[in-house]
């Protein structure tokens, strides 16, 4: 309980720091007093946008990119953004000195091995925005790291200058061949799989992509660990919008809420075929009426 | 006497030297130290939310409809932003009246919360379960019964659009609350006359009503152009709903003024609730904005003792059904002047006048 003292998500005004262009997407560097420090690879912060009295109600999540715990401004974070919608286009016309109403540090965090093993990290987009954190935390445990980037074409990259100063190898693919193989993550991350004989692969990005690459990961015998993104509205586990479902321990599948639950799952408990619908064996399904 | 009080009482926008707010309430028997609680599906059962603020300071936490057994809700996508609004259709999510019972209550309970359960049906006789379930448990502030669900034993015709099925509900679940747990029905906005429900509920036994419910609403996506919830229409909250509810509590409230109303519906300032309560309403839910803002319940409540003191009141009840009194034209200075709301005339509060504030 923040207010208590105790661990916990804090609620903090930011400031603007920073809003720069990278390609096709923006980031953005807030301060966020208190934030920074908790923060682990994975975890995601919930932005108010529009202002104190915006008609936007629901948060925005961004998983977080960088922390700088300590600093001529205190601990500031990056986040990283497409403008896509009304919300996002307010961020992106932020300026220097503009408040932010910041939640965080929200969700779990990624789980690191308790050995060094080697490590794919895997990203579609701006996916890859939490991975350098990761990276870090991987290498620092002494896990060897191989990443795969994948995008439709090259400026929906983010951050191959950094994965190659990180990456024992970095592997690019592009739809459009504009960067990199042309093709898809998928098409190439066997060959990495397998060269780096992986024991565990981090995967963001698209649905569609982490479902791919979680069963590859299973085919090949090593842990997947994956960032999904499903739309919250709150990202603290009241709304009950950001459901999926997810095998638990027991076996037993539950729509389980991706911001309090996840972000992060093991790609081998997530039903992908079932997302956005509700298995019928999901505990409290609907019974199916006979005629 | 009013003058005096304009001439040296507090003025809106003044914040310093307020007098004290006595911030008290009580739904029927139901005392309560904060007219503000939160609102059932906008906090869980409260945990979420004790990370950002001490639940055990406002009026109480309204726990996520109930049912008996686990229900896993419908698919996503299950919510669209409106215009200072929002669309959801969760279908009623939660683990069910035993999972509810051994791990989300006692926790409230033992954190030093009011839990207030909201329960829900699909049938009289699940809500009559369900309220002989929570008979013989202790520590519960009160049980809203959220009516606005189908009937699936009248071809799913929500038992809060006919006064009759309405009333059913509630005849029986007052019949096996415990004497001393006020029961509220919850109201849905989607009515003729919403009046006429509520003289139901009360009839049937109700001690109080919570109103309102969501409205029923549809979004489309113009890119996939389909319904943007996978459950196609959905329940409408927020700040774009708020005049829609204010006019059901000042309805209601002027053909039943003395049956105790908990005010909901886009509440997100302390002005905001501050309507609800001229309006009639005892208490207030903060719901929806909690998603925009974490420690609204908490925030809300501080903005609403301010408003209040800046408006002359020295208690939550003083200002409970304020906006429903008669004319009063020598208060006001030149008689026809129409008088903006941020300057309007305080009320002069009983206190005042019996210890001569105006001399």
């Amino acid at each position: 309980m923040a207010w208590q003292g105790k661990p916990g998500p804090l609620q903090v005004t930011g400031e603007v720091l920073g809003l720069r262009r990278a390609g096709d997407y923006h980031v953005l560097t807030l301060t966020a007093p208190g934030i920074p420090e908790l923060t682990k690879p994975g975890h995601f912060v919930a932005l108010a946008v529009g202002g104190q009295s915006s008609s936007m109600l629901l948060r925005r999540a961004f998983s977080v990119h960088s922390v700088q715990s300590r600093g001529v401004y205190g601990g500031t974070l990056d986040i990283v953004f497409a403008a896509s919608g009304k919300g996002t286009e307010w961020l992106a016309k932020l300026h220097r000195s503009d408040t932010v109403d910041i939640v965080g540090p929200l969700g779990r965090p990624f789980a690191l091995p308790k050995t060094p093993v080697p490590c794919v990290l895997v990203a579609g987009g701006y996916g890859s925005a939490p991975m350098f954190m990761l990276a870090d935390a991987l290498r620092a445990r002494g896990c060897r790291v191989d990443v795969v980037l994948g995008a439709a074409t090259e400026s929906k990259l983010f951050g191959v200058l950094d994965a190659k100063r990180i990456a024992s190898t970095l592997t690019i693919t592009t739809d459009d061949g504009s960067l990199g193989e042309r093709g898809r993550v998928t098409d190439v991350l066997p060959g990495v799989l397998t060269r780096t004989d992986a024991d565990v692969v981090y995967a963001c990005g698209p649905m569609g992509m982490l479902s791919a690459v979680a069963k590859m990961a299973t085919a090949f015998g090593a842990y997947s660990q994956c960032a999904v993104e499903e739309s919250m509205a709150c990202g603290i586990g009241i709304c009950m919008t950001c459901v999926l479902p997810v095998i638990g321990d027991d076996g037993v599948t539950r729509m389980v809420r991706s911001c309090t639950d996840g972000p992060i799952f093991r790609g081998d408990r997530v039903r992908w075929d079932d997302v956005d619908t509700i298995p019928s064996d999901a505990l409290g399904a609907p019974v199916t009426k006979g005629h | 006497m009013t003058r005096a009080v304009i001439t040296h009482g507090p003025r809106p926008g003044v914040t310093t030297h307020l007098p004290e707010v006595d911030m008290r309430t009580s739904i029927a028997n139901l005392d309560l130290p904060s007219p503000v609680l939160t609102a059932s599906g906008c906090s869980a059962s409260g945990r979420e939310l004790d990370q950002f603020f001490d639940i055990t300071q406002i009026g109480a936490i309204v726990t996520k409809s109930i049912m008996m057994n686990a229900r896993s809700g419908r698919p996503t996508p299950r919510m669209a932003e409106t215009p200072s609004g929002m669309l959801n259709s969760i279908g009623l999510q939660g683990p069910g009246i035993d999972s509810f019972l051994d791990n989300d209550l006692p926790w409230l309970v033992a954190r030093g919360a009011r839990a207030v359960v909201s329960i829900a049906g699909g049938s009289v006789d699940e809500y009559t379960r369900l309220a002989s379930r929570l008979r013989h448990v202790s520590d519960i502030a009160a049980i809203e019964v959220n009516i606005s669900c189908p009937n699936v034993e009248s071809r799913g015709q929500v038992f809060a659009c006919d006064p009759l099925a309405a009333a059913e509900v509630i005849t029986s679940v007052r019949r096996n609350t415990a004497p001393g747990i006020p029961v509220l029905a919850k109201l849905s906005p989607d009515v003729t006359d919403i009046v006429a429900v509520a003289r139901a509920v009360v009839s049937a036994g109700a001690d109080g009503l919570s109103m309102i419910n969501t409205l029923l609403g549809m979004v489309i996506d113009t890119d996939t152009m389909r319904p943007a919830l996978a459950g196609v229409t959905g329940g409408l909250s927020g700040p774009a709903i708020r005049p829609v509810a204010v006019r059901c509590v000042y309805q209601v409230h002027a053909a039943l003024p003395h049956v105790p109303i908990l005010g909901m519906g886009g509440i997100r300032t302390g002005l905001d609730a501050l309507e609800f309560l001229l309006a009639g309403a005892s208490a207030v839910s903060v719901g929806t904005v909690t998603f925009n803002d974490p420690s609204a319940p908490a925030r809300v409540a501080r903005e609403l003792a301010v408003a209040l003191a800046e408006r002359g009141f020295d208690s939550v009840g003083a200002a409970v059904g304020y906006a429903h009194r008669l004319p009063e034209p020598h208060s006001m200075p030149g008689g026809a002047v129409a008088v903006h709301p941020e300057t309007a005339v305080p009320p002069v509060a009983d206190s005042e006048i019996a210890s001569g504030v105006e001399g």
